[in-house]
């Protein structure tokens, strides 16, 4: 395999993985779910002393 | 999924791994195939390893933070060749350890200023520049011709910049100190012997006009002479195809 | 938290351990000292070895008295206290040099002395910048990371005397550092410019550091990390990183004050602008979004606008960011693969970087008055303000045809400032104001109306001095590229020198005027920990939020 051939799947297999990996980030982030968790999180800083 | 990443936000170790390994990939990708492409540095004739008296002044260089002004990099735009010179290669810093190339013009670009100006310009501006350029807004540093140049460990400086791959050969560190001496000093019988080991663009003389001492102006000016001046771009070919990059 | 984990008796063994290294540093520094006929080496082994008799004679003293026992139940906040105090000595010492170098640009005959070349530009430029950076910057980093790690996980510091190991250390860092570039002591790595011993010292402090951090998140009782956290986690850990891997080095001797990078040319530019840029992307943004994460909610006395975006910003930023350094070496040897990578980078860098400002700024939806009468609140906010306009900038300066004029010239002094000046300075002015009376348990500030006057002359400085270079910056770009109708260069370069002298005033006024808020804020500060209440103010309302004011916090974290 050639450093042209090497060099052309990681980059379109790195940007396929990454924009995946982000979009389930954001999906997790997102996720109606989670929403309580983090809702309880937002407010640690306000509920401490 | 979505478990995961709880745990990423319930155990700090293992966030702190996981961060580790998102902020290493990107300089992974970029840096490391600069050591192994082989397109990185082209192949030229005449790059030579600094003489002592060239590191030593090169060494004063970094001292003084001239790097916070000067660039020592020429980019291929039309008005920086016309100004500065043919712009500048890879391979010309290949022994810069560290690279001078810089961030800021405050002042001009320095890598091709070797041979440009006399000696005696050279010093006369260094120890004022606006006697020289009245618009200049230059440190002075008459200071450097009062300093004798302390090079007691010169022959470790050439061994430190061997470990990191600079092909200084044992003869050259042993002699060394004889070598710089050589340099700042015309009438020297060395010159031959040092010239063999660096190559017969040296310049052998005495560069701060004070023929009896070897002063930090001394090294500073012979490193600065030699500036950009070992390639010989007459023979070099910028459009041949192993010079693309 | 009321229930006390660990023997009591750790903190004062730790300080016997600490005593015994400090004696073996001591011997080490004098048998440095003896035997190098390099004399800068030895000036420094001398402040190492001033600095370690002074730790081991306090140590000593210290465990005598037993006054290292401390009980789990409170807040380390001394040591807060000590880093806040910190950083505005090192703000100001930072901010007057930077005015000085702005000086010696206006007015060369004036501010050169040819009898003293260690106050010559280029020894006094890393001074300015590390002093600004890393001393005001590292400071306030330090000290509102353990106040935030510590009310955000409901613990105390962790490591007994460890957090003051980190303080001490940190400070003799920057003594090291700093008369090291008067001295000439230099490695010519920008932001990384300390020589290979005081690098490997920095190395100690910083592991130390991320062992109190972490070790005080394991402490914690909230089973959620806060995203501040996160972020100062990053900034810490990606830190120790860039720093081992850009100075990596071979010392002339191992009594020599000099050495020679492992890497040369093309690799080492590329090395150290990925250090140099993430030193901009995690010591300047992400240490700083921590704060803005902890202290804009807190001032506010409202949540974070979304949690949510929180995590999609801090990934996003911290994986993009690093790539994002070749963009320092457009047009050079680099291979134009590698400034393709960096510039397409940089560009994306804009989403996360306005993601996080807008989440910042929206925190204070529904409290938008408090921009009007909270003037620490306004400084937060118009932080978040630079913020995004120097994460705008910065990805159009990226692109390789813009880099080709603005590089070299002042539009980038310009655009670090605008940031620096803008973003770094006024967050974390905000944080100190916010702090200064949490920490001394006062009712308020000294006074409001000095945060006001501060306020508007820093924001004025600022102005002055983007404005000043973006103009000088651009002109010069454009006169270096002139040509005339004959087709030759139109200026010599001494004319694009003459051409900014008065561009140059201006920035040093811009500056001067900054610095001069800064004085206006140590006053303030300084009546404030004295408990004093200005003449005017004492009969107005009380405008500091209730819930920052001092709580009784062992009693309140006790009844957990």
């Amino acid at each position: 395999m050639t450093y042209e051939t090497l060099s052309r799947i990681v980059q379109q297999g790195g940007t396929v993985y990454f924009s995946l990996l982000f979009l389930m980030v954001c999906v997790y982030a997102f996720w109606p779910k989670n929403k309580e968790t983090f809702d309880r999180a937002a407010r640690l800083p306000l509920d401490e002393d | 999924m979505w478990k995961h990443h709880q745990k990423l936000e319930r155990h700090s170790l293992l966030l702190v791994i996981v961060i580790l390994v998102v902020v290493a990939i990107g300089g992974l990708v970029e840096i490391s195939p600069l050591f192994y492409l082989e397109s990185t540095i082209e192949k030229v004739d005449g790059i030579r390893p600094y003489t002592p008296l060239e590191l030593a002044g090169r060494d004063i260089y970094v001292r003084e933070g001239c790097y916070v002004c000067h660039s020592q990099m020429i980019r291929p735009l039309r008005d920086e060749v016309e100004r500065y010179g043919h712009y500048s290669l890879a391979a010309e810093s290949m022994y810069d350890h560290p690279f001078q190339w810089g961030s800021k013009r405050t002042g001009p670009d320095l890598a091709r200023v070797g041979g440009k100006y006399s000696d005696g310009w050279q010093v006369d501006h260094l120890t004022n520049p606006r006697a020289v350029v009245p618009e200049s807004v230059m440190p002075p540093y008459a200071f450097l011709a009062k300093k004798d140049l302390d090079y007691r460990d010169i022959a470790d400086k050439l061994r430190a910049q061997r470990a990191v791959g600079v092909p200084y050969g044992d003869a050259m560190i042993a002699k060394a100190a004889t070598d710089l001496e050589t340099q700042a000093d015309p009438f020297a019988s060395g010159g031959t012997a040092l010239k063999k080991r660096y190559g017969p663009k040296v310049n052998q003389r005495d560069f701060d006009g004070q023929p009896d001492r070897i002063s930090d102006m001394d090294a500073l000016i012979a490193y600065l002479q030699m500036l950009g001046t070992t390639v010989d771009f007459t023979t070099y070919k910028a459009d041949a195809g192993e010079n693309l990059r | 938290m009321a229930a006390i984990d660990g023997p009591k008796g750790t903190a004062s063994s730790g300080a016997g351990l600490l005593a015994g290294l400090l004696g073996v540093g001591v011997l080490l520094t004098i048998f440095m000292a003896s035997r190098t006929h390099d004399p800068r080496f030895m000036v420094h082994a001398y402040i190492f070895m001033a600095a370690f008799t002074l730790a081991l004679a306090v140590l000593v003293i210290g465990i005598s008295a037993d006054r290292f026992v401390q009980s789990e139940d409170k807040y380390e906040d001394g040591v807060i206290r000590a880093g806040v105090i910190a950083s505005l000595f090192w703000g100001v010492v930072g901010m007057l040099v930077g005015l000085v170098i702005a000086s010696q640009l206006s007015w060369p005959n004036l501010f050169y002395f040819p009898e003293f070349g260690w106050l010559n530009f280029g020894r006094l430029r890393p001074l300015h910048t590390s002093g600004v950076i890393f001393a005001f910057g590292g400071n306030v980093l330090i000290a509102t990371s353990f106040y935030v790690v510590q009310r955000t996980c409901k613990a105390r510091l962790a490591g007994g005397i460890a957090p003051w190991v980190v303080f001490w250390g940190y400070q003799l860092f920057i003594v090291l550092a700093a008369t090291g570039y008067l001295m000439g002591v230099t490695q010519s790595r920008e932001y990384a410019e300390p020589e290979w011993y005081v690098d490997i010292w920095l190395t100690v402090v910083w592991v130390t550091y991320l062992l109190v951090f972490l070790g005080t998140i394991w402490k914690r009782k909230e089973p959620h990390i806060y995203v501040a956290n996160w972020f100062y986690l990053a900034f810490i850990v990606t830190v120790a990183m860039l720093h081992i891997v850009n100075n990596l080095a071979v010392p002339v001797s191992p009594l020599s004050s000099h050495s020679y990078s492992l890497f040369s040319g093309v690799q080492d530019a590329l090395v150290q602008w990925w250090y140099g840029h993430n030193a901009v992307g995690f010591f300047l943004t992400a240490g700083f979004l921590a704060i803005m994460y902890y202290f804009i909610p807190k001032r506010a006395e409202r949540p974070v606008y979304s949690y949510r975006l929180s995590i999609v910003h801090f990934w996003a930023l911290i994986f993009i960011y690093i790539w994002a350094g070749p963009h320092h070496l457009h047009y050079t040897a680099l291979p134009q693969w590698a400034q393709t990578l960096g510039m397409t980078f940089s560009i994306m860098l804009w989403m996360p970087s306005w993601g996080g400002m807008i989440n910042g700024l929206m925190t204070l939806s529904g409290a938008w008055d408090k921009l009007r009468t909270d003037a620490v609140m306004r400084m937060l906010i118009a932080s978040l303000a630079f913020y995004g306009m120097s994460t705008f900038e910065g990805p159009v300066m990226s692109v390789r045809a813009v880099n080709a004029l603005s590089h070299y010239t002042d539009w980038t002094i310009g655009h670090v400032h605008s940031g620096a000046l803008g973003w770094v300075g006024f967050v974390s002015f905000g944080a100190i104001y916010c702090l200064v009376p949490w920490l001394w348990k006062r009712p308020r500030l000294y006074s409001d109306r000095l945060v006001e006057w501060h306020f508007w002359i820093a924001t004025i400085g600022i102005l002055l001095y983007i404005a000043a270079m973006w103009v000088s910056g651009i002109m010069e770009g454009l006169m270096w590229r002139e040509y005339t109708s004959e087709g030759f260069l139109a200026y010599s370069f001494v004319q694009t020198v003459e051409a900014k002298h008065v561009a140059n005033m201006i920035r040093a006024l811009g500056g001067l005027l900054y610095l001069s808020g800064t004085l206006i804020m140590v006053y303030n500060v300084w009546r404030t920990i004295r408990g004093d209440v200005a003449a005017l103010e004492k009969n107005a309302v009380l405008v500091q939020p209730a819930a920052s004011g001092p709580a009784p916090k062992g009693a309140a974290v006790a009844a957990e």
